[in-house]
C-alpha cells in the first residue's frame, strides 16, 4: 500500500484538526514550564498550513511536505516553527518528486525529519523535548517495516512509541529550550513539543488507517 | 562599505531600541532591527529576519545576532535559505553586549567572521591581565578629563580609530590592563574623570597610535 499526493494532503489537514482540537491542552502544558504560547502558535501555523492546500494543492507527497514546512516557518514565531518547519522540509528533501510515498520512502522521510529537528534545535534524547518522542516512534516505525508492516501499520507503531516518549518527558529535567531555565522545577510536567509530535503522528497514523 | 548586524529578538521594542543603542556606537554600519510578529505580538518572524539580512548586506555580509533559542534557529535558518549562506553568520554571543562589540568591530572595517568573532567574545570573561605581562614597546600617560572617562563611547572611540594602526594597544590602569582593541576590555577597566591610564604600543605604526591616542583623550574624544 502507497499514499498519493491527495491522501498526504488529507493527513495534513486531519493533523491541522487535531492541533486545533488540543490547541488549549497544548497551550496549557506550555504554560506550565514555558512561554505558554505553543498551542496557539501550531494552530496558527497549521491553519494557514490547510489555507495554503486549500489554495493550490500540491501534485505529490514531497510538495505536499514542502508547503508543509515552508508555511510552518513563516507563521508560527516560536521554536516549533522552526523545529517542525526543518523536519518537514528535510522528509520532502527525502521524498523528491516520487508520485508515491511507501514505507521505504516514509522511513527515509521519518528519519530525515528527526534529524532536521535535532540538527536545528541540538537537542538529543532525555532533553525532554520533542526529541524524547520522535527517535522512539523512528526505531518503532523501522520495527514495524521489518515486520512487513504497510504505512498505515507503520505510522501507528510509530505514534504510540511517540505516546510513551512523550509520556517520559514528564520524569526528565528539560535541558533544551525555555523549560530548561526552570530545571528541576518542570519536572512532573510533560513537555508540550513532544506531546505535539505524538499527536501530529497519531493523526496522521489515523488518516493513513 | 561594512558588514551589516541583524537584532533578532522575540520583541520588536528589544530589538529597536537595541539597535538605536548599537548605532550610537557605529555610525556608518547598517545595523536592522528583526523583533516580533508582525501582528505586533512576541515572538519571530522568519520572512522579516530574512528580509532584513537581505537589507544588511551591502556586499560585505551580515552577522545575525538573537536573544532566546527559537530566536537562534530562525536566524539560522534564514542564513540556510539565502542564495550565499557563506555571507551571513549567526553569531552566538550574548544580546547586548554583544551588537555592541559587533557593531564597534563592523564599523571598524573587519570582515563579518572577525565581527561574529566580536560578538561571541563578548560573552567570556574579559582578562584583565595584571600589568606588566606586556614587554617592550613605546608607553605614555594619559589623564582622562572626559565627563564619563572609558566609557562606551569614548571606549568605542578609541578602538576605532586604534584599528587603522598596525600596532598592538594595551591599555593599563593601576595594576589592569586591557586589549585596545576591545571596547569591552576597555570599559571594564572602569578607568573615570581624572584617572591616569598608561597606553602601551608595539608593532610598525605604534608611534602612530599612541599619537592618535593621546590626541583623542587630550581632545575629550570629541565629547
Amino acid at each position: 500500500m502507497s499514499c498519493k499526493s491527495e491522501g498526504v494532503a488529507a493527513a495534513v489537514r486531519a493533523a491541522a484538526a487535531v492541533v486545533a482540537e488540543h490547541r488549549a491542552e497544548l497551550i496549557g502544558l506550555d504554560r506550565a514550564i514555558g512561554d505558554g504560547d505553543h498551542g496557539e502558535n501550531l494552530n496558527r501555523g497549521f491553519t494557514a498550513v490547510v489555507a495554503a492546500l486549500d489554495a493550490g494543492p500540491p501534485d505529490t507527497p514531497g510538495g505536499v511536505l514542502k508547503l508543509v514546512a515552508t508555511t510552518l516557518i513563516s507563521k508560527v514565531g516560536g521554536a516549533a516553527g522552526p523545529l517542525y518547519g526543518t523536519a518537514f522540509l528535510r522528509a520532502s528533501a527525502k521524498l523528491g518528486t516520487a508520485a508515491d510515498l511507501d514505507v521505504p520512502a516514509l522511513l527515509d522521510a521519518l528519519r530525515a525529519g528527526l534529524e532536521g529537528v535535532q540538527a536545528r534545535g541540538k537537542a538529543v534524547g532525555g532533553d525532554a523535548t520533542m526529541v524524547d518522542a520522535l527517535i522512539p516512534a523512528v526505531a518503532a516505525a523501522e520495527k514495524a517495516a521489518e515486520d512487513g508492516g504497510d504505512v498505515a501499520a507503520v505510522l501507528t507503531a510509530a505514534a504510540d512509541a511517540a505516546d510513551r516518549g512523550a509520556e517520559s518527558t514528564v520524569d526528565l529535567v528539560p535541558r533544551k529550550g525555555r523549560a530548561s531555565y526552570l530545571g528541576e522545577r518542570a519536572v512532573g510536567h510533560m513537555d508540550p513539543g513532544a506531546r505535539s509530535s505524538a499527536l501530529l503522528l497519531r493523526a496522521f497514523a489515523e488518516a493513513a488507517s | 562599505m561594512s558588514v551589516g548586524i541583524v537584532l533578532v529578538s522575540h520583541s520588536a521594542k528589544l530589538a529597536e531600541g537595541l539597535a538605536e543603542l548599537a548605532a550610537q556606537m557605529a555610525p556608518d554600519v547598517t545595523i536592522v532591527p528583526a523583533g516580533g510578529l508582525s501582528d505586533g505580538s512576541i515572538g519571530t518572524d522568519y520572512d522579516e529576519v530574512v528580509a532584513a539580512t537581505q537589507r544588511a548586506d551591502s556586499g560585505a555580509g551580515v552577522v545575525l545576532l538573537y536573544d532566546l533559542g527559537s530566536a537562534q534557529m530562525t536566524a539560522e535558518l534564514a542564513v540556510e535559505s539565502l542564495a550565499d549562506p557563506s555571507a551571513a553568520i549567526v553569531a552566538d554571543g550574548p544580546l547586548v553586549e554583544g551588537a555592541i562589540a559587533a557593531a564597534v568591530a563592523a564599523q571598524a572595517g573587519r570582515d563579518h567572521k572577525a565581527v561574529a568573532e566580536a560578538a561571541a567574545a563578548a560573552g567570556l570573561p574579559e582578562d584583565l591581565e595584571p600589568a606588566g605581562t606586556t614587554a617592550g614597546g613605546a608607553e605614555i600617560e594619559l589623564e582622562l578629563r572626559n565627563e564619563v572617562g572609558l566609557h562606551a563611547r569614548p571606549a568605542a572611540v578609541l578602538v576605532r580609530s586604534l584599528s587603522e594602526f598596525d600596532a598592538e594597544v594595551t591599555v593599563r590602569l593601576g595594576d589592569q590592563e586591557a586589549d585596545g582593541h576591545s571596547v569591552l576590555g576597555l570599559m571594564s577597566l572602569g578607568a573615570r574623570q581624572g584617572d591616569r591610564i598608561r597606553v602601551q604600543a608595539r608593532g610598525p605604526q605604534a608611534s602612530a597610535a599612541l599619537e592618535k591616542a593621546k590626541e583623542l583623550v587630550d581632545g575629550n574624544f570629541g565629547e
